[in-house]
């Protein structure tokens, strides 16, 4: 009977787990994973195919699953494609099947199945492509009919984590060959971390009974683990899969914290994601069971011979009542063992090998249990499970089986064995190339380009002696190099009983379909994407040579399992396909994350506020109290208008801008970015940087600067103030301030170090008021009666410090806005004082808070660009009508380029101004200029709209924007091209608004 | 994930730097006098090695400083790590 032993297994059968799947509940015990615990209630389906929705069954008792996908837990803790023999089992799991509608085990979907001869391989590429409009059609039945799980429609109400760890030695794998060499590289001092995907250490040892020193092979795990946990220099990493191997030894593992409980414990994250770099890695990985490939292989009840042997042993679950086994190497003979011992019936192994090995014969003999050599299982029988199979006789190519040799055996297990793939994903992720071993049918690690050995099965020795000898000499020896001189006293190596031995199996790689009904069913090769050998020999017949299209065209390889159990089968079938040797045909990169990797864990703590960081200016607390609308520039939140009453944006940005040109408005101008320049060689530098002259600015004055690229193009602009003979005051765009810096010191560090300049950014360290309007010279008059204010005493472009409203201040004469301006800087802490003295006083002239929308419309009125919005990083200052500002006398940065041909034709894209003959329409941003009336394509482009607003001002729309030879055609018509119109534009001089006299 | 020595503060990940660049491109110190073609192989032109290449970094997270580094584009070995204005050393991939 199937079900549960009587005794054994590494469960706990004193405490009983309740759960659900697909809303029956059943029970377990601590210990079991969902899927043993699905085995142990008679559960033989657990979910629908990718392709086909045909059932599947477990097949597999560790990561390379690829068919027991479930969704686990719900709400907003549901998580899609988890693997049910990844799953521990803890009371009030809930788990549902997937794929599959309206029920698993009536699914609409299960006609794709019939209807198979019509998806053939690359069905999707053939069929779809006509007409493209129906396209979103076709995709939204695919997507429902083929794929996976869903996600969680809630948000996940548990947090993630992100760790960083440094050590000399990283080990892989917690199995035999993995704790050895933790033992011995923990012995010698070194920091160690022990890393193995399973909640228990142990590796192969917990599911194969296997001796060590005369004992269970897990009282000797049970000793090392022990060993280790008790040392200070080791971190023992359970439910921790490596999923990626970067260059010098950078790894990331995902840490499944709390993954086995229903929900974590308080201020416990669910998963964590380390981020570990090693001086040496040790590659303890292990090696997986290949399925062979037949007819009808997919039935539930077909599953490896070293899973079901792992069921037994390790969770007391027998996978059926009646067995077939069907192997070509020596690994099934002790699982047959295993399972007669268990109560399993074996009704035969089947050896596709000549011979049957001798030892294991003789074995099997005394148990009463048939051995048929030189045979193969040709076909399977049943649908939603195992019925029987069917036994025959290959011929001489392999290509068919000989009539009347065949065999029936009813069963409801079919326990398959196709010989051992050394798990080398992480490996080849180092870079490291891979050989193939034809004798042993897999490919085994080239040599290392990193600081990594691989050890044990996964360096195809599957001897328990070679794991244990290989892991505890590469613990030893990775700790040296790793600068550990000690050497580990060394616990006595430890003596292992042979096992089987797997180093030969007779590779064939399909087995032909030679049986009656059923016998010419599908073969798989990739359960999860339902893959078949038809379907890669297809791909070989019309055409594909190289795996890795062979890859993306069938799709095998793609599944979430990345091929686990089917890559080497596939590569197989194709050489044979192709009459070539597998070296030829070559292996599919292996590229991270060996193991989905959830979202969460990815993001870790970085999602909502902590997403970015946000900067606020020192008023910001007065902005949101005063209603301000906001908006983010760069990482920064701006004041974007400040609305009144039921006022809409467009009519507070009217306010504002009125108010500005009539009377005062006041602009919190903080963002702004800052940098000090203090050195006796900073006039020379700035000489060097910005495109106009700096030596001659005397102390006391402010001056506008460009700046180029080595390309010619406008990188920034500012005005930068000159504060002492050898210290200026820098300001940037408010985005652009760090790259500003970083230019800075690139030249410096870098081109002239011989410039002695010292440049510190203090964006932070200043609050900055921007005052303009007519009334600003009254306003400060109040706020700082002591200083002379008159144009004579404090011209236009200079600055002092003063104090304002009892502050100390610098207060610029500048602005952006062609008003009266006058920019007064604070140290950050005072800048909310000063701001409200400012705005107390300002009242009787109805002083007006404005933003960034108002400061934009005000700026363009006057004329004045953007960097990042009038440039787009391939317009020079003669583009903008700026050339005045471009020396001809020193050079500096970019001036070569300006006279390279492209860079000084006469028609490159110019700054003018646009009004549309219709006042009322505001164009948008972006908008092409064309040369007709006549908007319809095709169309050569003449320019594009750079800014556009309305002006509260001249009671009309208004636009800037770059047109081809633009300067000298102001007077001339253009058309505006957008949504399908072409609206007539008359194009004017940049500038649209005289401030007159009132600005001095 | 590079692994890089800072000249300044020691071996730190590749996270907190920023790469400069191909290393060792001197600006012209008369451009005026280079024509169009000289200029823009200085401004624009770029080796993309495959195998030794001299670029420069920044310790942008950490000291700020720039320095040179000569890696393999291959296998991205550091081949070597030295300061602005020190000469390539000689590197075998
Ligand atoms: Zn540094």
């Amino acid at each position: 009977m199937s079900g549960r032993t009587a005794e054994g297994g590494r469960i706990d059968r004193t405490q009983r787990l309740k759960f659900q799947f697909d809303s029956e509940t059943m029970f377990g015990y601590p210990g079991d994973t969902l899927a043993s615990a699905l085995l142990a209630n008679g559960v033989r389906v657990v979910g629908r195919s990718f392709k086909y929705h045909r059932p599947r069954g477990l097949m597999a008792a560790g990561g390379e699953e690829p068919n027991g996908l479930v969704r686990l837990r719900r709400g907003g803790r549901a998580e899609p494609n988890v693997r049910a023999t990844d799953i521990l089992l803890y009371d009030g799991l809930l788990a549902e099947s997937q794929n599959r509608w309206p029920s698993l085990k009536f699914d609409l979907g299960a006609l794709n199945d019939r209807l198979s001869p019509l998806f053939p391989a690359g069905f999707y590429y053939k069929t779809f492509m006509w007409p493209a409009s129906l396209w979103p059609t076709y995709e939204a039945v695919i997507r429902r009919m083929a794929g996976l799980g869903r996600a969680a429609e809630s948000p996940d109400p548990d947090h993630y984590d992100k760790q960083y760890a440094h050590c000399d030695v990283l080990v892989v794998g917690g199995g035999p060959a993995g704790l050895a060499a933790a033992q011995w590289a923990g012995r010698t001092g070194a920091r160690v971390i022990l890393a193995d995907e399973g909640a228990e250490f142990g590796g192969a040892l917990l599911g194969n009974g296997q001796r060590i020193d005369g004992g269970a092979g897990m009282d000797w795990v049970t000793g090392v683990v022990a060993e280790l946990g008790e040392a200070d220099n080791v971190r023992l990493l359970p439910r921790t899969t490596a999923v990626g191997y970067y260059d010098h030894n950078a790894l990331v593992m995902l840490q499944r914290v709390a993954d086995h409980l229903a929900r974590p414990e308080p201020g416990q994250p669910r998963q964590r994601l380390w981020q570990v770099r090693a001086s040496q890695v040790i590659l303890a990985s292990g090696a997986l069971e290949r399925p062979l490939v037949l007819s009808n292989n997919d039935r539930p009840g077909v599953m490896g011979a070293g899973a079901a042997q792992t069921y037994v042993n390790r969770y007391g679950v027998r996978p059926g009542r009646r067995a077939v086994l069907f192997t070509n190497n020596d690994s099934a003979y002790p699982a047959a063992l295993d399972l007669a011992q268990a109560g399993v019936d074996i009704a035969a192994v089947v050896e596709l090998r000549p011979t049957a090995p001798l030892g294991w014969l003789s074995r099997l003999d005394e148990q009463g249990i048939e051995v048929l050599a030189d045979r193969a299982v040709v076909a399977v029988e049943g649908r939603g499970a195992v019925k029987a199979v069917q036994i025959g006789k290959l011929n001489q190519a392999r290509d068919g089986a000989i009539r009347g040799m065949g065999r029936r055996i009813e069963c409801d297990l079919l326990c398959f064995s196709g010989g051992w793939t050394p798990s080398l994903h992480l490996f080849s992720q180092s870079g490291a190339k891979l050989d193939w071993n034809a004798a042993m049918g897999c490919f085994l690690p080239g040599d290392a380009v990193q600081a990594v050995r691989v050890v044990g099965a996964a360096n195809g020795d599957f001897a328990l002696q070679d794991c244990l000898d290989q892991g505890a000499h590469a613990g030893n020896f990775a700790a040296n190099q790793a600068g550990q001189r000690r050497r580990g006293r060394g616990p006595r190596t430890p003596v292992a009983d042979a096992g089987p031995d797997l180093t030969a199996p007779l590779p064939i790689w399909s087995i032909p379909g030679g049986g009656r009904g059923q016998g010419c069913g599908k073969a798989f090769v990739d359960f999860q994407s339902d893959v078949t050998a038809a379907d890669l020999r297809l791909a070989a017949r019309e055409g594909y040579r190289s795996i890795e299209h062979v890859k993306r065209y069938t799709t095998t390889g793609m599944g979430t399992d990345q091929g686990r159990t089917s890559n080497i089968n596939a590569l197989g079938i194709v050489a044979e396909a192709l009459a070539v040797d597998v070296p030829q045909v070559g292996h599919t990169t292996f590229r991270p994350p060996f193991a989905p990797v959830t979202f969460g864990a990815l993001a870790g703590r970085r999602i909502g506020g902590l997403l970015d960081p946000v900067r606020r200016t020192p008023m910001h607390t007065w902005h949101q109290a005063n209603g301000a609308a906001f908006e983010p520039v760069g990482q920064w939140l701006r004041p974007y208008f400040y609305p009144r009453d039921n006022e809409t944006m467009a009519e507070a940005v009217d306010r504002e801008v009125l108010a500005a040109r009539s009377s005062l408005g006041l602009m919190d101008a903080s963002t702004l970015g800052k940098i000090d320049i203090q050195g006796p060689d900073a006039a020379e530098f700035l000489n060097r940087i910005y495109t106009n002259g700096w030596k001659g600015l005397a102390v006391g004055g402010c001056r506008y600067g460009l700046m180029l690229g080595e390309d010619g193009m406008i990188f920034d602009d500012g005005v930068t103030s000159r504060l002492g003979p050898e210290h200026f005051h820098m300001t940037t765009t408010t985005g652009n301030a760090a790259r500003v810096l970083d230019w800075l010191e690139s030249w410096l560090q870098t081109e002239w170090p011989e410039l002695a300049v010292y440049c510190t950014s203090c964006t932070e360290q200043w609050a900055v008021a921007s005052l303009c309007g007519p009334n600003a010279r009254r306003l400060m008059a109040a706020l700082c009666p002591e200083l002379d204010l008159s144009p004579e005493a404090f011209p236009a472009m200079t600055w002092q410090a003063a104090k304002v409203a009892g502050f100390e201040t610098r207060i610029f004469r500048i602005g952006f806005t062609g008003e009266l301006s006058f920019e007064i800087n604070v140290p950050a802490g005072h800048g909310p004082a000063l701001w409200q003295a400012i705005m107390a006083a300002g009242e009787k002239y109805a002083i007006t808070p404005y933003g960034t929308e108002a400061m934009h419309v005000l700026r363009a009125e006057v004329g004045f660009i953007i960097v990042g919005q009038e440039t787009d990083g391939t317009v020079t200052p003669h583009d903008l009508g700026l050339g005045r500002m471009v020396s001809g006398k020193k050079d500096f940065l970019g001036k070569r380029s300006l006279s390279r041909a492209d860079t000084s034709r006469p028609d490159r894209p110019q700054l003018v101004g646009l009004l549309a003959d219709d006042p009322a329409i505001r164009v948008p941003e972006g908008a092409q200029l064309i040369a007709g009336a006549n908007p319809a394509p095709p169309q050569v482009g003449i320019g594009h709209v750079t800014s556009s607003y309305y002006s509260p001002t001249l009671g009309r729309g208004f636009a800037l924007g770059l047109l081809q030879g633009g300067h000298g055609r102001h007077g001339e018509a253009v058309h505006i091209a957008y949504d399908g119109n072409a609206v007539r534009a008359v194009v004017t001089p940049p500038r649209f608004v005289d401030v007159g006299e009132r600005a001095k | 994930m590079l692994l890089l020595e800072c000249p300044w503060c020691g071996p730190r990940s590749e996270e907190e730097f920023s790469c400069g660049g191909e290393g060792h491109i001197v600006r012209p110190l008369n451009p005026d006098e280079l024509d169009d073609a000289a200029w823009g192989d200085y401004v624009f032109m770029r080796r993309n090695a495959k195998g030794v290449h001299f670029e420069r970094w920044r310790h942008a997270h950490g000291c700020g400083r720039w320095f040179n580094v000569a890696r393999s584009t291959v296998s991205h070995e550091i081949l070597a790590v030295y300061r602005v204005g020190d000469d390539k050393p000689k590197v075998a991939p």
